[in-house]
């Protein structure tokens, strides 16, 4: 487990902004795509590709990097805009999210962009894919040191095929698959504690075998600290439930499950009018950015 | 006449049946000792599905995934995504039954290198009954992009697709049934996926002539009509077509022109699977009269195999009834 600075805290908080920044930008020229997960999951997205995972973003077929497995393939604007942001493409071609002929397909398709490990979209395969991979794995390299991260939503944790996946990893002591659900309390139709109750979810994953932490998913030095145990843990596999807030960074946004599945332009209006939301978006973002940067020098 | 590769003497009486799936259990230990990349995955169904000889072999190389088809899709297409070949084995009602979007999703738009096992495909799994006995399923996968869809006639030829889909790379289904399937070709028939074999040549003095296109384990009953039809002054001939996808265009074309008229026979819904595929591609290019056999939209039901096979109008006397009713 590496110590984070607190020069590292604020570059990696800088660089999840300007993430933030481009998810606001691409969802919107796209005129359609999901804010509230990208939004909230930019924190976590930054520090792994910045701060975690063994990868190489110029030879993304490297055979010993980490695997980031997606598996609610809905909030891929994240994952997209960490991927350029990371060198894995240019920046600019965000903007052909969901276009015809782009390759940032509106839910990701593996082979059609560099970094993409797995198509996704419909819920709860992710994490059978990454125990797949992390079985290979442990055939063809008993010792390995790779990861194997598969990020999930919570209203996603509804899907039977989880809890399927679940059972064969506990059953396996999976020890190189770390799981980090996105516990941002919202899914389409309100929040998760409406339309299907999870709580108490850390005790049912342990029930099923796993090491479980909490942590607040918008602090990089505590998932920082959560993500070297995980690793460290030998003889099991991890889940980190990650507590984030929906939207986070725009707190006209914030918390507020109408903000799911539409993009800035086509939001709930009563906080902020449609024709204002994308530049009221960027504007919080940018104010943010300058705090935080204020707080480097 | 029947193709001389077949075996000798063919009749009801005498004609030696086996299951296809034990065709999957050979060709995969045997696939297995020759590539170490192959993994088998199986839903609590080892020794039915025929994947323990592999298992037993190669421990370490067997998954087994517990009762849950949707996952193991899944778990085999990450498993792909690392290098391994993956086969899946249940029976076909649960895997693509039950995890068709799995296969769709995390197999074949990811272009995994997967082999899906669906194992008692058919009314003939008998005893059963209606909720195990899968005939929709070639009609589900047909249509899946990227994905061939392979139904073996008897167990040498089942051992010989898996020989084949080991060696392809990309998404297979193949369907294997239950119940002894009469053994019709030899270890040295030919095999080629995508290929259809010509299994029976028509008398070529008969004016009168009919074409019968059949897949997988109703082969014995297409050959029996054919011989049949051919004592009683019809030039019938038989093409097999173990691919249903992708289909053997060029040589239905031939089979078209030459006779005409067509019988298709499946053990499947007659929407759909064979008898969609070949009415399809006729339509496109040699409009062709066609006559169904197999399931007509209903579900099966408890019996044995060979009296399901008889009710759901697929014995040999149907066959030769519908080729009558062409010419």
């Amino acid at each position: 487990m590496q110590y984070l600075t607190s020069k590292e805290v604020l570059s990696l908080e800088l660089k999840a902004n300007s993430i933030r920044q481009s998810i606001i930008e691409m969802l919107t020229e796209a005129g359609s795509g999901h804010t509230a997960g990208p939004l909230g999951m930019a924190d976590v997205f930054t520090l792994l590709y910045f701060g975690i995972l063994k990868h190489d973003p110029k030879n993304p077929d490297w055979k010993e990097r980490d695997r980031v497995i997606l598996s609610n393939g809905h909030i891929c604007p994240v994952l997209y805009a960490t991927l350029a942001h990371s060198g894995y493409f240019p920046v600019e071609e965000l903007l052909t999210l969901r276009k015809f002929g782009s390759r940032l397909q509106g839910h990701p398709h593996k082979g059609a962009l560099p970094g993409i490990e797995n198509s996704s979209g419909p819920l709860g395969s992710g994490l059978s894919q990454a125990v797949g991979m992390s079985l290979a794995e442990r055939i063809d390299n008993p010792y390995s040191s790779k990861f194997f991260y598969c990020l999930t939503g919570d209203g996603e944790l509804n899907e039977g095929q989880i809890w399927e996946a679940l059972m064969l990893a506990g059953k396996e002591n999976l020890n190189n698959l770390i799981m980090i659900v996105d516990r941002n309390g919202i899914q389409i139709d309100g929040y998760t504690k409406n339309v299907m109750p999870l709580e108490p979810l850390a005790e049912k994953f342990e029930s099923f075998n796993f090491d479980v932490q909490e942590v607040d998913g918008h602090s990089m030095r505590a998932m920082n600290d959560a993500i070297g145990k995980a690793q460290a843990v030998y003889s099991q596999p991890s889940v980190i439930i990650a507590h984030t807030i929906a939207s986070k960074g725009v707190d006209v946004f914030e918390r507020d499950f109408r903000w799911h599945g539409n993009p800035p332009g086509k939001g709930p209006e009563d906080r902020v009018p449609k024709g204002e939301q994308a530049a009221v978006a960027l504007k919080k973002l940018r104010t943010l950015a300058d705090t935080i940067e204020a707080q480097d020098s | 006449m029947f193709a001389s590769h077949l075996q000798p003497n063919l009749s009801p009486d005498t004609v030696e049946k086996v299951p296809t799936r034990n065709g999957y259990g050979e060709g995969l230990l045997e696939a297995g000792r020759r590539d170490e990349r192959i993994v088998a995955l199986c839903c609590d169904l080892t020794e039915s599905t025929r994947t323990d000889q592999f298992a037993n072999e190669f421990p370490d190389r067997f998954i087994q995934v517990g009762v849950a088809e949707q996952s193991m899709a899944s778990v085999g297409s990450g498993m792909a995504a690392m290098g391994k070949i993956p086969f899946i084995a249940s029976y076909a009602m649960f895997s693509p039954g039950r995890n068709w979007e799995q296969i769709r999703t995390t197999i074949a738009y990811n272009n995994s290198n997967v082999k899906i096992i669906g194992a008692h495909a058919g009314v003939s799994v008998g005893p059963d009954g209606a909720t195990h006995q899968a005939i929709e399923d070639m009609a589900i996968m047909r249509v899946v992009p990227n994905m061939i869809v392979i139904n073996p006639a008897d167990v040498h030829e089942a051992r010989k697709a898996i020989l084949a889909v080991a060696k392809h790379e990309g998404p297979a289904y193949l369907r294997f049934g239950r119940s002894g399937t009469p053994v019709v070709t030899t270890t040295e028939s030919p095999f080629e996926i995508g290929k259809a074999e010509r299994m029976y040549s028509r008398d070529e003095s008969y004016e009168k002539k009919v074409g019968i296109v059949v897949t997988g384990s109703l082969l014995f009953n297409a050959l029996m009509a054919a011989k049949e039809l051919n004592e009683n002054g019809i030039g019938a001939s038989v093409l097999h077509m173990a691919t249903i996808k992708p289909l053997d265009g060029e040589a239905l074309e031939a089979f078209a022109s030459e006779h005409g008229a067509l019988v298709t026979v499946e053990e499947h819904q007659v929407a759909g699977g064979l008898a969609g595929a070949v009415a399809e591609h006729l339509a496109e290019t040699i409009p062709t009269k066609i006559a169904r056999i197999g399931v007509r939209d209903s579900f099966g039901e408890s019996g044995e195999p060979d009296e399901l096979i008889e009710h759901f109008g697929m014995g040999i006397g149907s066959i030769v009834e519908a080729a009558k009713k062409l010419v």
